[in-house]
């Protein structure tokens, strides 16, 4: 079970630090990271691995929610499932 | 394999394009609870609804979670109440409307639908007992969806109840003109009506259903506009590739969280119901598609073309990416609920007969229509009775939600708020049907409902 987390936004100092910071911290390892910034916009998509997670995963969505509030990002996590039943048949 | 593009489109449908899980609907049976005292047939139901459907909230809000996607209702339709009334006949089935609203409030859900009678061929023991407490009912209670199945194709159209639920329209109305008449904006009069429906305010659980079941109602008119918008100079044919490949996707993300709420909560999955349901809100509306198509407004000339070859895509693109497609399936035209629509209808565009004739080739029918206030109840009745014909000739299902606006003309708004959005008066003619509605009766079958 893999989880996909997006981060879109104004570019500043430690995002990668603080969005692998709360997967460590749920123990959801991060499989593959992509990347990029444009100007001083920020894009990144992440894959971690879910499968041996520590505590709920909705948790980990309000903690991802609420560091996309803090620092004025739009961060979006969600499970791969969704990716996989809309795009691949 | 995930790839970027894909993880990016999924999400930009979500924020941009206001994609959403319109419903997840669970059906239950309330076969079992049939009893000849109706307060213990009341405690019964509640006791199984709640037993049922208390997980069904906090289930759908996981799965929001989870998957990041909106599941904007959370529903439940029960078997037609009229089948309980039969076995305590005498008393008011308005008990079963207010057991019912107890079991919305433990839940949690935002509607429950049933409070339905099937009367296709006439009235059986408790249907008409409940269908004159239909105006009380929708009165006393904020989450109560009832529905009238007045015709099918294989039996004709009943006209004795036509004309009886152009009274009931009427007075429904009348009851709640206080609260901008929201009463009828609860009350659905089909043909054809469907057994596995999820969307309200038709809802309700057949008697072939299994005792308890899960459907799930997608959404996305925003999706497949956007996609259109994007081919501004494709073919006809070319646009209907497009809507395919979109609705395969939306319908593909309502078989997942489908089968994923009937795992978490123990019930069969039911079906998925491919129907573009629109929202007033900006982006979400099933008459820009229509306009993104070509139309400079909906309502003008084309219009039901358009419509017809986007609810045949709809189905075509969905029906391969789910186990069990069902209930409705198809394109929604509520006028108070879409935003083009109410631009259309005031701009004059969009009237009561191109609305009848583009029901002809897409979901359901004349809905949430607002109607002036001093409309007679055999108007009511006719306008039933034309949709219901439109129903029974082509085998499809039509339905009629009229909102009679009391002490408003045409040109004035009903503010309804929420979902059900809000709608400008429209005109109806003034020439009298009184007398053909007054002759009560059934109009036979079609001739190709013989098919045995």
């Amino acid at each position: 079970m893999r989880a996909v987390i997006t981060v879109i936004g104004k570019d500043n100092v430690g995002i990668l630090h603080k969005v692998s910071g709360i997967c460590a911290e749920f123990h959801a390892n991060v499989l593959e990271v992509t990347q990029s910034v444009l100007q001083d916009m920020f894009a990144m998509i992440m894959l971690a691995d879910i499968t041996e997670m520590s505590g709920d995963f909705s948790a980990l969505v309000d903690r991802m929610d609420s560091l996309g509030k803090e620092l004025g990002l739009s961060i979006h996590i969600m499970h791969e499932d969704i990716f996989n039943s809309m795009h691949s048949i | 394999m995930l790839n970027v593009y894909d993880i990016l489109e999924t999400i930009r449908m979500i924020q941009d394009e206001c994609l959403d899980i319109r419903t997840i609907t669970m059906g239950i049976s309330l076969l079992d609870c049939i009893d000849t005292d109706i307060d213990k047939a009341c405690d019964k139901v509640y006791e199984k609804i709640v037993r049922h459907a208390e997980r069904l909230v906090p289930v759908g809000q996981q799965i929001e979670k989870e998957y990041g996607i909106p599941i904007i209702n959370k529903r439940i339709s029960v078997t037609p109440i009229a089948m309980l009334c039969g076995a305590c006949p005498n008393q008011n089935p308005v008990k079963f409307a207010k057991a019912l609203q107890r079991c919305a409030d433990t839940c949690g859900v935002n509607f429950i639908g049933g409070y339905s009678a099937l009367v296709h061929k006439g009235f059986s023991a408790g249907d008409m007992a409940l269908i004159q407490s239909i105006p009380e009912a929708l009165d006393v209670t904020q989450n109560i969806c009832s529905s009238v199945n007045i015709g099918s194709t294989k039996s004709g159209i009943n006209m004795d109840a036509v004309k009886l639920m152009g009274q009931i329209v009427k007075e429904s109305a009348e009851r709640t003109a206080d609260r901008d008449c929201i009463g009828p904006a609860k009350l659905v009069v089909f043909c054809n009506a469907v057994e596995d429906n999820p969307f309200m305010a038709g809802a309700f659980h057949g008697v072939g259903e299994p005792d308890c079941e899960i459907h799930v109602g997608v959404s996305g008119p925003g999706v497949v506009r956007s996609a259109l918008a994007k081919y501004p100079d494709a073919s006809i044919n070319e646009l209907a590739d497009i809507i395919k490949k979109t609705a395969f996707k939306i319908t593909r993300m309502g078989q997942l969280v489908g089968s994923r709420a009937s795992k978490e909560l123990g019930v069969p999955f039911g079906i998925v119901d491919l129907s573009l349901a629109p929202t007033p809100a900006i982006g979400d509306s099933v008459a820009h598609i229509l306009e993104e198509m070509g139309l400079e407004m909906c309502g003008t000339h084309g219009t039901t073309a358009c419509l017809a070859m986007l609810n045949d895509a709809v189905k075509k693109g969905g029906v391969m990416a789910s186990s069990t497609v069902g209930g409705l399936s198809g394109a929604f035209i509520p006028v108070s609920e879409d935003a083009g629509m109410i631009d259309a209808t005031i701009a004059g565009v969009l009237s009561l007969e191109k609305l009848e004739a583009m029901t002809a080739v897409c979901s359901v029918g004349l809905d949430m229509i607002v109607v002036p206030g001093d409309i007679t109840p055999e108007t009511i009745s006719a306008i039933i009775a034309d949709e219901a014909s439109i129903g029974m000739v082509n085998s499809k299902t039509t339905a009629v939600r009229l909102i009679p606006a009391i002490g408003k003309k045409e040109g004035e708004m009903l503010e309804f708020g929420g979902l059900l959005g809000s709608g400008p008066v429209m005109p109806v003619r003034d020439k009298s049907p009184a007398k053909f509605i007054n002759r009560g009766g059934r109009i036979p079958a079609p001739m190709h409902s013989l098919k045995n």
